[in-house]
């Protein structure tokens, strides 16, 4: 895990209490909303539809466990004793007075976690994948370099006013657990031909308005040059990025409209001029960070008796099979902890549930929690021979759901339950459709699907790439589900399409039993996953189950 | 023809807590929509819109909702305002959990 340095304290402490300034003259009417907001959205501090919500930034969805207990704190202390963790491996406060949030923001700084930058059109929290420095399919940890795109882009003078927001996604792993597809940049790491690890440069990814697939740009990125490129990306989106229209300004928008060769063009020769301000620098910077970045030393393990208690406990078995993921070191897994118990909201711990994970971090995976973009926790370096004791410990807690993967692990947007921007509600559709199928015990025959919902045209809860999107929309005055079928997060990344007309709020869950009720008659086996049943089959049987009256009509 | 006006009432949100609050015919804020003022003429629904905004140290995004009048006082129309009366779906808090009472 990153220890931060100095630097880091005291550039966070004096963002502190210059908040703390700003917001005493916002109270004293010193300071209008209009000159307020630009402020406090600086600092993560949104109004919200009930209250103010603030967004603490989760660098590359890594957390200690004495972070997590900070948040924990937080969240009783000043909030309603639980927080919201989002898709882009961040935690929201709804509840917070205006007055309190500068004594939440000194809280955060005591553990190391700020607000800042995780709004505006800044680059935002770097998101990364959460099994980053466990998975089996990883060249390397991708975090480090994380970190340094965090300092560098942290407070970055030239790109405190973009555009728009920027989002920079980046994974070292060759199964695409960060959608680096759906960033403005994403970054994988691959190897030359010489085998020395550096980076597919993708750019122009992102959701919602106009979803678009990103493009790459650079297939092969040294990673000494990495931060001249961003840096040579980024100014180019800054003044080519359109600001006479926010629905235009990201820069999937740029990409799109000048085409990816003008692009790179510019890119390239902005990277020549800015590569010699970076010489030796971000090495230098670098092996800084790695030095501040202590892997755990993990010694390959046997499994211990896991085998013998997985077959006497039939729920410890399910979880093991659907939560568990295998570890880069034998004997170990990554355990992802599910915040998608069968009605619950996804996403949510309570400061209970976060002090348990903390604890559990502590005893059985080296003090370290990560934050999914799919709402879930992880404990990533899990001995097998723990994983009993882990799973007695979580299902005490109400935390042991065995469905990573499965139906019912969905991720969906605040929505118009929390959400000023929301045309629809996302989180009861959620945990509407998680009850009911549990309820028909379809579940675990339905096998892995991916759900997501949003609650509004923005894709926050990137519908777009879900196998089955649901988006919340406004019709006239009534809330309406649209559904698109095919997306894909992974490195297949695949935006969904939409296969006719919308639903009203009580229709969404039954016509999601008719599709899969119709995947179940029409796969081949068992092994046959939705998603392949849909690419093998085509929109059209699945339309049929979804609009069974215009089936009707068009036969006739 | 320009469309006829429909009654609004003005809706913002408290400074410091950030809960729904709207004016009533007092011109003080309740966090009741029912003790809401119905605005039936549009130019008084402006200047009452204008005076809200100007209490820049009470209210924030002060604007003007559809509303009906009610047994107990004016009803929200749109579902985004209903909701805005009681609080999210998924968690008994905000308005339904809180006693009313004034800012």
């Amino acid at each position: 895990m990153y220890d931060y340095s100095d630097f880091d304290e005291a550039f966070v402490r004096r963002r502190a209490d210059e908040f703390r300034a700003q917001v005493g003259r916002r109270i004293d009417g010193s300071l209008t909303e209009d000159e307020f907001r630009p402020l406090r959205l600086m600092n993560g501090l949104y109004l919200q539809l009930h209250a103010y919500m603030l967004r603490v930034a989760i660098p590359y969805g890594t957390l200690s466990s004495r972070q997590l207990r900070g948040l924990a704190t937080i969240a009783e202390r000043w909030d309603k004793g639980y927080g919201h963790f989002t898709t882009r491996q961040n935690i929201q406060f709804n509840w917070p007075r205006l007055i309190d949030v500068p004594d939440m923001i000194d809280a955060l700084a005591d553990v190391h976690m700020h607000a800042i930058q995780t709004s505006g059109n800044t680059i935002r929290n770097v998101t990364a994948d959460h099994f980053a420095g466990a998975a089996a399919d990883e060249i390397e940890d991708p975090r480090p370099i994380a970190e340094l795109i965090r300092q560098w882009s942290s407070d970055h003078p030239e790109f405190q006013f973009l555009p728009r927001k920027f989002k920079i996604g980046i994974t070292g792993a060759t199964a695409d657990r960060a959608v680096t597809r759906a960033h403005d940049i994403g970054l994988r790491m691959v190897r030359d031909e010489a085998g020395a690890p550096g980076f597919e440069v993708i750019v122009g990814g992102g959701l919602g308005r106009t979803p678009l697939v990103g493009k790459v740009i650079r297939a092969y990125l040294p990673k000494d040059d990495l931060l001249p490129y961003l840096e040579a990306i980024v100014s180019v989106y800054n003044l080519w990025g359109r600001r006479d229209n926010k629905f235009k300004a990201r820069i999937k928008i740029t990409v799109f409209e000048n085409g990816i060769e003008a692009m790179r063009e510019a890119v390239e020769a902005e990277f020549e001029q800015r590569r010699p301000k970076f010489a030796d620098i971000s090495a230098e910077v670098l092996a800084e960070i790695e030095h501040r970045f202590p892997k755990p030393l993990l010694t390959p393990q046997g499994e211990d008796g896991l085998a013998a208690a997985k077959t006497a406990d039939t729920a410890l078995r399910s979880f093991v099979d659907t939560n568990v993921t295998p570890h880069r070191v034998p004997g170990y897994g990554i355990v992802t902890v599910s915040l998608k118990a069968h009605g619950a909201t996804p996403g949510d711990a309570t400061s209970d549930q976060m002090r348990a994970m903390a604890d559990l971090a502590d005893e059985f995976s080296q003090g370290e929690i990560r934050v999914s973009h799919e709402q879930n926790l992880i404990l990533p370096h899990v001995r097998l021979a723990d994983l009993p004791a882990v799973h007695a410990r979580l299902k005490a807690h109400g935390l042991a759901t065995a469905n990573v993967g499965l139906l019912s692990d969905i991720i969906a947007c605040p929505g118009m339950d929390y959400c000023a921007l929301a045309t629809a509600r996302s989180i009861p559709i959620a945990q509407g459709l998680a009850t009911h199928f549990r309820d028909l015990g379809l579940e675990q025959e339905i096998g892995a699907l991916k759900i997501k919902i949003s609650g509004c045209i923005n894709a926050c809860g990137h519908h777009h790439v879900g196998h089955i999107g649901i988006l919340g929309l406004d019709r006239a005055g009534v809330e309406n589900y649209q559904i698109t079928l095919g997306g894909d997060a992974t490195e297949n990344a695949a935006i969904g399409d939409k296969v006719g007309p919308g639903f009203a709020y009580d229709e969404v869950i039954p016509a999601i039993e008719r599709l899969l009720r119709a995947y179940l008659a029409l796969r081949l086996s068992v092994s046959e996953p939705f998603i392949e049943a849909f690419r093998r089959l085509g929109a059209e049987p699945f339309r049929a189950a979804l609009y069974p009256d215009q089936a009707q009509t068009d036969a006739a | 023809m320009a469309r006829a006006f429909t009654p609004k009432v003005v809706t913002a949100n408290a400074l410091l807590e950030g809960d729904v609050v709207y004016l009533t015919a007092r011109r003080t804020w309740s966090r009741s929509h029912a003790e809401a003022l119905l605005l039936t003429d549009e130019a008084e629904a402006a200047v009452r819109l204008l005076e809200a905004s100007a209490q820049r140290d009470r209210v924030v995004g002060a604007y003007l909702a559809d509303a009906r009048p009610g047994p107990n006082g004016p009803e929200p129309i749109h579902f985004r305002e209903v909701f805005r009366t009681r609080g999210p779906s998924n968690y008994p808090h905000g308005k339904q959990e809180a006693t009313l009472a004034h800012v």
